[in-house]
């Protein structure tokens, strides 16, 4: 336990960080010497915890309730991003699911990975899709995610995103359609509803195994362990 | 009066903030508290694409700022060094997400230029017809979209209806919305489906009406004027100095299109001009795309009128498994919506390409121009920069 | 274009020259006079336009070939330069001063093929990949799916059709 404290709270390299989020001292209005650590005290280093199942009624009506509103973030990761822009468009009109597009990862309630994702944008999902509210739900669209799919032997490309994090439905296809989109959104609300979709308490269940392939290919680490 | 006309010419007073150093350039001090450093992207919706502005602001205005490129890189530089020429032509239309034609269209005519390969005519009558409905699907959703970075997102509703018509004649014509694969190296792939002409000419004039909306909606709007008149302008000695292309320079009042300075397919016996703005702004941009939408319309009817009904469609090429091509290099080049989109292919005389290197509008437009030009912007304006010069972010990194 | 190629003959040393298509040609030049080949094509002949700068290698022969390719928007030609630098000594000379957007591409090179170009703005900041630590990725002896296999993870129980193999039976039965 001591050593998983260790690991969340430790820090690695400092060469990586941007020179803001370096540890300095700062001389106060007085003369008073500050330490500042913006990684410890910016953020909460704490382990974060799963959260338990109520009773089961109470349960249903909340999985109801999540499933009727599916709040996206609005974070265009690949190609197959350019299927969402018509899905909220008048033909394939996405709203009439609760499906809405929100800017912010603290307003939303799913995250989609819109196809391949570089390293470099992995770091920003891991750290958006973190700091998203519990329940969150992953959708994957299109075959890179799943496989590599056109670029399984890309040097800059992930294979698997299940192995970085909890994925709820995948949508096969490169890229799929907005129907095919549409019908993955249902799929989810099924899931959600049969109280299935645990994607984030299986995250933190396994949060040792995600980080360590996290860090494995993320190679200048620069950011705490769980960035609620 | 007097007190309303100074509230309209009311400009902040910015003459001691920031302090400007001796070299004229702002003194960029994160401790001094006058600066804040604001990320746009790439997680955000204002950003065309997956990429990010570290932005150093000072209030609201903009005195620093950097692009971040590489969230979308895949390598294909290095793919193709293991993929045979016909299995780069899958990979390649990926490079460029909202257009994908103008990827086929160069690496095959890069191909045949290097083996000597003679395309039958139909073929680059069809071609020409998937190259300008491309170009058709990408301007309905940037002319509105124009407005819709400022808040107007009336506008991107309706063009992504029409937008989807175009889609679907594409679906009908290739089988696919987005990724097409319809140019292969010798040819297309098929012909026109029966009734095809007559449901695109359809399509076209629902289109036509639309534009008429989109005048109404915004050409005369009045907030879309004032936030786009003036508003990142770009100087003419920017053009060759910066490698500006296709409707920024032309918005700058150059004769640039590489479909009449370097006519490629049949351009040569279409009837078009360029369209041409002096003032170099966001509106100059504007207008220079809207009445590029006409264009494609008309070059569209011309294509459909000109073109023999049937004929040849695909050249005979060899084996595609041991497909060598001669030791050579070319420069291909076309106009996509955003302008000249260039492959610089060199071939070594074996199966694999040696080298194929794309050169799209934006590695310069969202790079060293956005950076010069963001500088001194509001940075509610950033996100309407950005949409007027037409950054896509998968061409810089590939 | 045949005018243009003497006045560079006599002045520069340029050689290989090939003209493929009307409008377009290539030719070669010792490493030590580009820059300033560059500069009078430029400031006197009208090619005001930096197309791309690419670099291609040529690992059996050793070689770094960059290619410069020139537009002149009046006259409507382009020329490409072509230059040979040696694999070892990865270095070439910058012409960040001439045109706003070579330090892009002059960035770009740095990070894929590690050729340095000192003086060039920001030419060390990372531009397309995050922490990299391995041999620059264009290299040749870079190898992307042996890199891919041990980094990521590839999926079991993936089915591999050769396409080759699949082409062969669908497109040309007949072959052996």
């Amino acid at each position: 336990m001591a050593e998983e404290k260790e690991n969340i709270t430790g820090m690695h390299d400092d060469k990586f960080l941007a020179p803001e989020n370096k540890k300095r001292i700062v001389i106060g209005p007085e003369g008073e010497e500050i330490h500042v650590d913006p990684l410890q005290d910016y953020f909460c280093t704490e382990r974060p915890q799963t959260s338990e199942p109520r009773n089961k009624t109470v349960e249903k009506f909340l999985n109801w309730a999540r499933a009727e509103s599916l709040w996206v973030l609005g974070f265009g990761t690949g190609c197959g991003s350019i299927e969402i822009p018509p899905l909220l468009s008048p033909r394939f009109d996405a709203y009439r699911f609760g499906v809405a597009m929100r800017a912010t990862p603290r307003q939303s309630s799913v995250i989609i990975i819109s196809g391949y994702l570089a390293v470099k944008t992995l770091k920003r999902a891991i750290r958006s899709y973190e700091q998203m509210q519990n329940p969150k739900f992953v959708i994957a669209l299109g075959s890179c995610t799943i496989n590599g799919g056109m670029y399984w032997d890309s040097y800059n490309t992930i294979n698997r995103l299940d192995h970085y994090l909890p994925v709820d439905v995948y949508v096969a296809g490169c890229m799929p359609r907005p129907e095919a989109i549409l019908s993955g959104f249902n799929k989810l609300k099924e899931r959600i509803r049969a109280g299935r979709a645990e994607g984030a308490n299986e995250y933190i269940t396994n949060l040792d195994w995600y980080k360590a392939n996290q860090k494995k290919i993320i190679k200048d680490w620069n950011m705490p362990d769980y960035n609620w | 009066m007097k007190n309303k006309l100074n509230i309209l010419n009311w400009k902040p007073d910015r003459s001691s903030f920031p302090d400007m150093g001796e070299d004229g350039k702002p003194v960029i001090s994160l401790d001094s508290e006058k600066f804040i450093k604001v990320w746009q992207g790439p997680n955000h919706p204002g950003i065309t694409g997956n990429m990010s502005l570290e932005l150093t602001i000072s209030g609201d205005e903009v005195v620093e700022s950097k692009t971040h490129v590489g969230y979308l890189h895949r390598g294909f530089e290095k793919l193709f060094e293991r993929r045979r020429y016909i299995q780069c032509f899958p990979t390649c239309i990926r490079m460029c997400v909202p257009e994908p034609d103008t990827n086929e269209y160069n690496l095959a005519r890069g191909v045949e230029e290097l083996d000597g390969i003679e395309v039958p005519e139909m073929a680059n009558w069809l071609r020409m017809i998937v190259l300008e409905m491309a170009r058709l699907q990408v301007l309905l959703r940037m002319v509105p979209g124009q407005a819709g970075t400022m808040g107007l997102g009336l506008g991107v509703q309706w063009g992504m209806y029409y937008r989807e018509l175009i889609l679907d004649r594409m679906e009908e014509l290739t089988g696919a919305r987005i990724y097409h694969m319809y140019i292969l190296p010798g040819g297309v792939r098929g012909l026109l489906p029966d009734g095809f002409k007559q449901r695109l000419e359809e399509n076209l004039v629902k289109i036509e009406g639309f534009l008429k909306d989109i005048d109404k909606l915004i050409l005369h709007n009045a907030v879309f004027k004032k936030r786009a008149i003036g508003i990142g302008h770009i100087p003419k000695d920017w053009v060759d100095q910066y490698g500006i292309v296709g409707p920024v320079a032309r918005a700058a009042g150059y004769q640039r299109d590489v479909r009449k300075d370097y006519p490629y397919l049949y351009y040569d016996q279409i009837d078009f001009d360029y369209n041409i703005e002096h003032d170099s702004d966001m509106f100059a941009r504007f207008l220079v795309r809207r009445k590029d939408l006409e264009t494609t319309l008309d070059i569209l009817r011309q294509i459909m009128a000109k073109m023999p009904d049937k004929g040849e469609i695909r050249a005979e090429t060899p084996n595609v498994l041991h497909w060598k091509i001669p030791k050579g290099e070319t420069y291909v080049r076309c106009e996509s919506s955003r302008g000249e989109y260039g492959f610089y292919m060199v071939a070594d005389g074996s199966e694999f390409p040696r080298r194929i290197n794309l050169r799209g509008p934006s590695y310069t437009h969202a790079i060293a121009v956005l950076e010069k030009l963001l500088v001194n912007a509001n940075i509610s304006d950033v996100s309407a920069i950005m949409l007027s010069l037409a950054t896509c972010p998968p061409e810089i990194e590939r | 274009m045949e005018a243009l190629l003497d006045r560079l003959k006599t002045r520069f040393g340029v050689f290989d020259f090939e003209q493929k298509k009307t409008y377009q040609s290539f030719c070669s030049v010792d490493k030590l006079s580009l820059v300033s080949l560059v500069t009078y094509l430029k400031a006197t002949e009208g090619f005001k336009v930096l197309v791309l700068i690419s670099v291609v290698d040529w690992i059996e022969d050793g070689k770094f070939q960059i290619t410069y390719l020139l537009n002149n928007p009046e006259l409507k030609t382009d020329i490409g330069i072509r230059t040979f630098i040696s694999r070892d000594n990865e270095e070439m000379e910058s012409i960040h001063d001439l045109w706003e957007h070579a330090p892009t591409f002059q960035r770009e090179i740095r990070e894929m093929y590690g050729i340095n170009f000192p003086g060039s703005p920001r030419v060390d900041e990372s531009f397309l990949l995050e922490g990299w630590d391995d041999i620059p990725p264009m290299r040749r002896e870079f190898d992307t799916k042996k890199y891919s296999e041990d980094t990521f993870f590839p999926r079991p129980g993936r089915k591999t059709n050769d396409p080759a193999e699949y082409m062969k039976q669908k497109l040309y039965p007949d072959e052996k």
